[in-house]
């Protein structure tokens, strides 16, 4: 692995130091497809890790894999330090061990998605009120008052009472990254959130995505929005067939791109 | 045309009314319960409970409900069993239990095909997203997975109502003086097959509509989702630069 940078050797330095989010040699076989070969990351308080490859590197499956939505072959996930428990199934495919400590550990990972997956039955503020009050067991009353300052923040306040299918894309994916935000979560996962929007949309999500950044937020970001990585990420990993291709200081990758693989997949996009 | 004769009938075919809607209405909600517990059988991925709903809907929505209503009226008593048992005897003895336990194991095996049908079109993504904020099986079921499910499986169930509806005129086959049964007698009676199966399927008809009414109302409460958007009374305001 050509890693270069700053990020790397942090990770390097301090093993033992308690990351929001660490993955060890992941593996993910779909059939005869092997999508994820091994894949490790580290993310502390704070990061901000794009995570880029072309399509069918296996970097939507690395998110799916962190908070369970796929079940990894083999590897360890610990998030803040809580190894996830697995446990051999009869198939000779790993379970998780242990459902009520996955579903406590999701709650800590709120995930925003590409097709933003709000429940459409409910309008946006239940949306944003359901997963608290439901699964923290928070008051509704104190869910509810946070749902509209989050809705307020992300400029969709006047929606609340809408039903996702009457708002343009762009408003159900603030509404969803509202809904994650309403979890108070320790890491966020974004599953390329900008990927179904209309070209014009795309800039509304980024900007809000781009001010959690600023106030800290640990973010794992799937995307193929090249400023996004470049100008707001802490870290950039580059997936290449199921492989963590290359890792580093984003600005430094983006001026200096460590490997072949990586040159060219930014050279496609700056066409 | 002899109108006092279509009063008279109408009146007393609609005197029978309570006792269709009896019918109906015991027939249904078994048939409910049954078909919960078919479908939740179904979905457990339970090998042996996979192939003994296969069976039951291949036997109950493969043949005629007048043959299961025969089956159960005339086949059962000949057993000696079931003429002894204290549980089995008061039911299949009664005509208008046999028609309430016919409609409910058929109408059982059809609901439980649509529910199953609705469970499994529930896109995936709604169950992803309630997994992914940390809800229980339970929790994701009653606050995402059945909502929906529910939505979807109420045209078709609308449906399956009101062929239940029509099927309580098969009642006045095993002695049930419902509308169907008054309606015979009165033509036997009258020698006046039209005027008197002209009454009957009017009120049927209207009772069917009122039925379809319903649920639409129901639907219609259930999805303003699905409806057009709101007027846009305020513009939504741009995400400000400084959050």
């Amino acid at each position: 692995m050509p890693a270069s940078s700053a990020a790397a050797a942090k990770a390097a330095s301090s093993p033992d130091d308690k990351a929001a989010i660490s993955v060890k040699d992941m593996r993910k076989c779909f059939g005869d497809h092997e999508v994820l070969k091994g894949i490790s990351l580290e993310a502390h308080k704070g990061d901000v890790i794009s995570i880029l490859g072309s399509s069918g590197s296996g970097k939507s499956t690395l998110l799916r894999c962190i908070n369970l939505l796929e079940t990894p072959d083999s590897g360890e996930v610990r998030v803040d330090g809580e190894l996830i428990r697995m446990k051999q199934g009869r198939d000779g495919h790993q379970t998780p061990a242990d459902t009520r400590q996955v579903e406590r550990i999701r709650a800590n990972l709120a995930m925003v998605f590409q097709s933003f997956n709000l429940w459409s039955h409910m309008t946006v503020l239940e949306n944003l009120v359901a997963a608290p009050t439901h699964v923290l067991k928070r008051p509704r009353a104190e869910c509810l008052e946070q749902a509209e300052a989050l809705l307020k923040r992300v400029g969709i306040w006047e929606r609340r009472n809408y039903y996702p299918p009457h708002m343009s894309g762009g408003q159900q994916q603030r509404a969803a990254i509202a809904r994650a935000l309403a979890m108070n979560p320790k890491v966020m996962l974004f599953d390329e959130p900008t990927s179904a929007l209309d070209p014009e949309l795309v800039g509304e999500v980024l900007r809000v995505m781009r001010s959690l950044a600023e106030e800290g937020r640990t973010m794992l970001v799937v995307t193929h929005e090249m400023g996004f990585a470049r100008d707001v990420s802490s870290q950039v990993m580059f997936l290449h067939k199921g492989e963590v291709d290359s890792v580093g200081e984003p600005k430094e990758m983006f001026a200096r791109p460590p490997t072949q693989q990586f040159k060219q997949f930014i050279a496609n996009f700056n066409k | 045309m002899d109108f006092d004769f279509y009063l008279s009938t109408m009146w007393s075919v609609l005197k029978a009314l309570p006792l269709t809607l009896e019918i109906w209405f015991f027939g249904i909600a078994f048939g409910l319960i049954i078909a919960t517990g078919l479908t939740w059988l179904r979905a457990s991925g339970h090998r042996l409970g996979e192939y003994f709903t296969r069976g039951y809907v291949f036997i109950f929505r493969g043949s005629p409900l007048l043959v299961q209503l025969y089956l159960i009226y005339f086949g059962l008593s000949q057993f000696d069993f079931v003429r002894h048992s204290p549980i089995l005897w008061p039911i299949l003895r009664d005509p208008m239990y046999c028609t309430i336990v016919a409609m409910a194991l058929n109408t059982a095996a059809y609901e439980s095909e649509i529910f199953r049908g609705a469970l499994r079109a529930v896109p995936v993504g709604q169950i992803e997203a309630a997994k992914a904020f940390g809800m229980s099986a339970f929790t994701r079921f009653r606050l995402v997975t059945l909502p929906i499910a529910l939505r979807l499986a109420l045209p078709a169930y609308s449906t399956e109502i009101i062929l239940m509806t029509k099927a309580t005129a098969l009642a006045s086959v095993v002695t049930i003086m419902e509308m169907m049964g008054t309606a015979q007698k009165i033509q036997h009676d009258t020698f006046r097959p039209i005027e008197v199966l002209t009454c009957a399927g009017v009120i049927y008809l209207l009772l069917n509509l009122s039925i379809a009414r319903l649920f639409a109302w129901v639907e219609y409460l259930l999805s303003p989702h699905l409806r057009p958007a709101p007027e846009q009374s305020q513009q939504v305001k741009p995400v400000p630069e400084v959050l």
